[in-house]
């Protein structure tokens, strides 16, 4: 690793941008994340920011149980996240579908769609289980960086969102899940 | 000639799912339409197949913010179905917790508001306050979001020191006084970004059913907790804020002046809380068949659960809920008729729309 990899890591893992998604959540996990954001526990002085577009984010944090009507936004979202990226999902619908177990309307839970790497648990978590999980993935986030940083960074244009998460189309365990982000479909600066 | 801006489902100016369609001509705001149902999680069928406590659980979870009305609203229906009554202390602490959850709640929409407005020092300020509101519900229940303090036939938890939580309360008014009620009332940047924007009239209002504090900013007098009083409220003196504006701020100045109103009536019931017992106790509980149903004010208006249960069943046999969003959302299209594109963010904001109750 030369000494630029090594310094995007260093920034990668100092300010992971985050994209926040509700999936169908009953907003206690939301209000808990911009609690998690605000002055009392102030993530922001571990370089994190909500951003209002996936396109600047990192991190993906995802809360919700998954509606079947938030599947395919999901998915598109995900696909425009540049890579590498982090998927965070926060509080126990995600994770479990919690008590809307069961439901018709559900098509969770969420690591059915999207591979993910950090799961807050709780209903909702206490925003310092928020911040962990961030940092969790802020970490991971670098991780990857380093592994697959390619030789020359390359523009290629966006793939169709439709087709963007073909992950998910395949049963392959969770790493596999992560190494199926081919580097065509990133766009590195 | 007119086109057409989407808004959302998912976009920053929103904190949940929905999509807005405004139709522009130019600057201006022609028409709106809405399309809701990105958190449709078919809560209502759920319910039918849980039992008596699973069910308390489940609709807890319809709103993170009004967690606590929620549970009320049900186990009030519930106790109508089982003819218990719960002990006065209890009816005391639902009061304690509804009011600080109104309070929480009020000053996240503020936080939301002047987030949305561009004024992002009260958008902080107001959650380092929140902060200390949840600091009480944290003492009384153990809780931040839901809190799961009702049952059947009373609570499931006392407040041991009342006054050491009114001495937390009060410690919350002064702050709220010296920091958000200025903020809110006087701040000209507040006032030149809401006032004139976004007005209901009296007639749209009533012709539109509003509830809550957006009917309230728009002249009709009108609150359950003093119309037709729940659990201690019949108890408690207050009044209730009507301001005839109609406009964005006129509904902020509604929901400053009912923190202060939240501030006078916590003050009261924690002072005057009887002892006693908190709940009827852990007997099996008997439903008798038939509907019930409970209407309570909830920080956005008027909640309304209505319940059935058939002769021996284990699991109601229908839940209905029917939330003040619901009420309160088709009056969005008129008040953005006519108003600039940059404004509907905050306009749309100010009903305080809470889209996971309304889809439930
Ligand atoms: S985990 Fe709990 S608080 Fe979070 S969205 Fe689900 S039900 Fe709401």
């Amino acid at each position: 690793m030369n000494l630029w990899n090594r310094l995007m890591c260093f920034s990668r893992r100092r300010s992971p941008w985050l994209f926040h998604m509700n999936s169908g959540s009953c907003n206690g996990c939301d209000i808990e994340l911009i609690a998690s954001l605000t002055p009392r526990y102030d993530a922001e002085q571990l370089g994190v920011r909500l951003e209002g577009s996936p396109r600047h984010a990192d991190i993906l944090c995802i809360t919700g149980p998954v509606t079947r009507n938030s599947v395919q936004a999901i998915k598109t979202v995900y696909g425009q996240v540049c890579g590498p990226k982090a998927v965070v999902a926060i509080g126990s619908c995600p994770a479990t579908t919690n008590v809307f177990i069961d439901s018709r309307t559900l098509d969770g839970p969420l690591n059915r769609h999207l591979p993910v790497d950090v799961f807050v648990p709780g209903c909702p978590p206490r925003p310092d289980a928020i911040i962990q999980g961030i940092a969790a993935a802020a970490g991971i986030l670098a991780e990857r960086a380093a592994k697959r940083w390619p030789a020359e960074s390359v523009m290629v244009p966006m793939a169709d969102p439709e087709s963007a998460c073909d992950c998910t189309k395949c049963d392959c365990t969770k790493e596999d899940k992560s190494s199926a982000d081919t580097p065509a479909r990133e766009v590195q600066p | 000639m007119s086109y057409k801006i989407p808004m959302g489902p998912y976009h920053p100016a929103l904190e949940e799912p929905y999509k807005l369609d405004l139709i522009c001509e130019g600057e201006t705001v022609r028409d709106a339409k809405l399309h809701i149902g990105f958190n449709f999680r078919g809560i209502e069928h759920l319910a039918e197949t849980r039992n008596y406590i699973q069910v308390i659980a489940l609709m807890e979870r319809v709103c993170g913010i009004c967690s606590n009305i929620h549970t009320l609203t049900l186990c009030q229906s519930m106790e109508q179905l089982t003819g218990l009554t719960p002990p006065p202390r209890a009816l005391y602490i639902r009061v304690v917790v509804a009011e600080l959850e109104r309070l929480h709640s009020h000053v996240l929409w503020a936080g939301i508001a002047a987030k949305l407005m561009g004024f992002k020092t009260m958008f902080m300020t107001c959650f380092e306050l929140r902060e200390k509101v949840m600091d009480v519900l944290q003492a009384i229940s153990g809780n931040r979001v839901n809190y799961s303090m009702n049952r059947i036939g009373g609570v499931n938890r006392d407040i041991d020191d009342p006054l050491a939580v009114l001495a937390m309360v009060q410690a919350l008014e002064r702050e709220m006084v010296r920091t958000v009620i200025p903020i809110f009332t006087t701040s000209s940047t507040a006032r030149s970004r809401c006032a004139g924007i976004g007005i209901l009239t009296r007639e749209k209002a009533l012709s539109c059913g509003v509830v809550g504090p957006t009917a309230r900013a728009s002249g009709l007098p009108q609150d359950l907790r003093r119309d037709a009083p729940y659990a201690a409220y019949s108890e408690m003196e207050f009044n209730v804020p009507v301001q005839p504006d109609g406009d964005v701020r006129a509904r902020l100045l509604v929901r400053a002046l009912e923190i202060m109103e939240s501030c006078k009536i916590l003050r009261q019931a924690l002072t005057k809380m009887p002892p006693g017992e908190i709940n009827t106790g852990d007997a099996k509980i008997v439903f008798a068949a038939g509907t019930a149903t409970s209407r309570v004010e909830a920080p956005r208006g008027e909640v309304m659960y209505s319940v059935s249960w058939k002769q021996d069943a284990k699991n109601p046999s229908r839940v209905h809920v029917r939330t003040p969003t619901f009420a309160n959302m088709p009056s969005v299209r008129w008040m953005v008729l006519g108003a600039r594109l940059a404004d509907t963010p905050l306009i749309q904001a100010s009903i305080d729309p809470c889209y996971s109750c309304t889809d439930r």
